[in-house]
């Protein structure tokens, strides 16, 4: 047995699935710029995304890597740095595989493209991220309050928010 | 009361002559006596009925809940005492705040309340409900409920214990019979 397929088997993967690090190189020949790996093991790899480049990857990792799944979808605010981070979280059933996907924004306009249209999960991450930090996700089919109550005009988990009593 | 009506009465409609009479009938018993001696009979009675059906909504927030929950469990059988959960603010008496109240859930919250019937009482359950908590300073949540509704009882804890809350509902019963409500006549 090949040491391969015996890696393989302590992840519990079928004889037909590819691992983690399999699959980024997948991505990093199919996508020579606009997409950096920075980390690939077994059953999870890491990549930063360019903002043009996350709906052509997601495409990819959906119709040729069997992705079926969205975990999550957060973002990150870095105040000093001027910039904002959204995290998605996509995970393979078929490869046993969850990959982490960043991209970063600028801090006065925060705009990324929706992968709802890809993954229906996505939908209420999305939203609560929208609610959250105001990064607005362009073509999600309904980026309304999801927590907070209509009409809230702040963003609370930026940084810069001043928190104190308001209700 | 307009007794100079009383030769007309022949001539009213039937509506009119249910007004006339009805006000007639209560002007009667209350200047006379008759609902002050009613009242001073019935009310321990209604009283006694109302402190024994304390039924409060079953409406669990947040981790107080849990304490609700296992106030009516065998060990301490909140039932005994006449705290049944029903499920519709319109057959309840007592709408039991257990858990921080967000400004999303404050509207339901307050149109639950006006659902509930009179007489109807409010327990705030909890830090959350008593005063916000350990969101005291947050930005979703409303710093107690005694901002939007009259509370009756508080029931300090985080969460408070079953007997706790048990405790509360005996003050909230000794606070229905010290008000000792006469309902005679009355809308």
């Amino acid at each position: 047995m090949s040491e391969v397929r015996k890696m393989q088997q302590r992840i519990g993967l079928a004889p037909g699935g590819k691992t983690g690090d399999v699959l980024a190189q997948e991505i990093i020949q199919r996508f020579p710029q606009g997409v950096t790996v920075t980390k690939a093991t077994l059953n999870r790899f890491y990549a930063q995304v360019d903002k043009g480049m996350l709906l052509k990857l997601a495409n990819f990792m959906k119709e040729h890597q069997d992705f079926e799944h969205v975990t999550s979808v957060g973002g990150v605010d870095w105040l000093a740095e001027k910039k904002m981070q959204v995290v998605y979280h996509i995970t393979s059933y078929a490869n046993k595989v969850t990959a982490e996907l960043v991209v970063d924004l600028p801090r006065d306009k925060p705009e990324v493209d929706s992968i709802t249209p890809l993954w229906g999960g996505a939908n209420w991450h999305e939203r609560e991220t929208w609610d959250m930090f105001g990064i607005v996700f362009i073509g999600h089919p309904k980026l309304e309050r999801l927590l907070n109550p209509d009409g809230t005009e702040v963003f609370p988990f930026r940084k810069d928010f001043v928190s104190g009593r308001r209700v | 009361m307009d007794l100079r009506l009383a030769p007309n009465a022949i001539g009213m409609t039937s509506v009119e002559f249910m007004a006339w009479s009805t006000d007639l009938m209560e002007q009667l018993a209350k200047y006379t006596g008759i609902k002050k001696a009613v009242d001073k009979l019935t009310a321990p009675i209604w009283s006694w009925a109302i402190r024994n059906a304390t039924v409060p909504l079953h409406f669990g927030i947040a981790c107080c809940a849990l304490e609700m929950a296992a106030a009516s469990g065998p060990r301490f059988d909140a039932e005994r005492l006449g705290m049944i959960y029903r499920s519709s603010p319109r057959q309840t008496e007592v709408l039991l705040v257990n858990g921080w109240v967000t400004a999303k859930l404050r509207p339901d919250l307050r149109r639950l309340y006006e659902q509930m019937a009179e007489p109807r009482w409010v327990v705030a359950m909890g830090e959350c409900a008593i005063s916000g908590g350990p969101w005291y300073d947050s930005h979703n949540t409303v710093q107690g409920v005694d901002t939007m509704m009259p509370v009756d009882v508080y029931i300090p804890g985080c969460p408070p214990r079953p007997e706790a809350m048990i405790d509360g509902f005996m003050k909230l019963h000794i606070k229905i019979t010290k008000e000792m409500k006469g309902t005679f006549l009355d809308e």
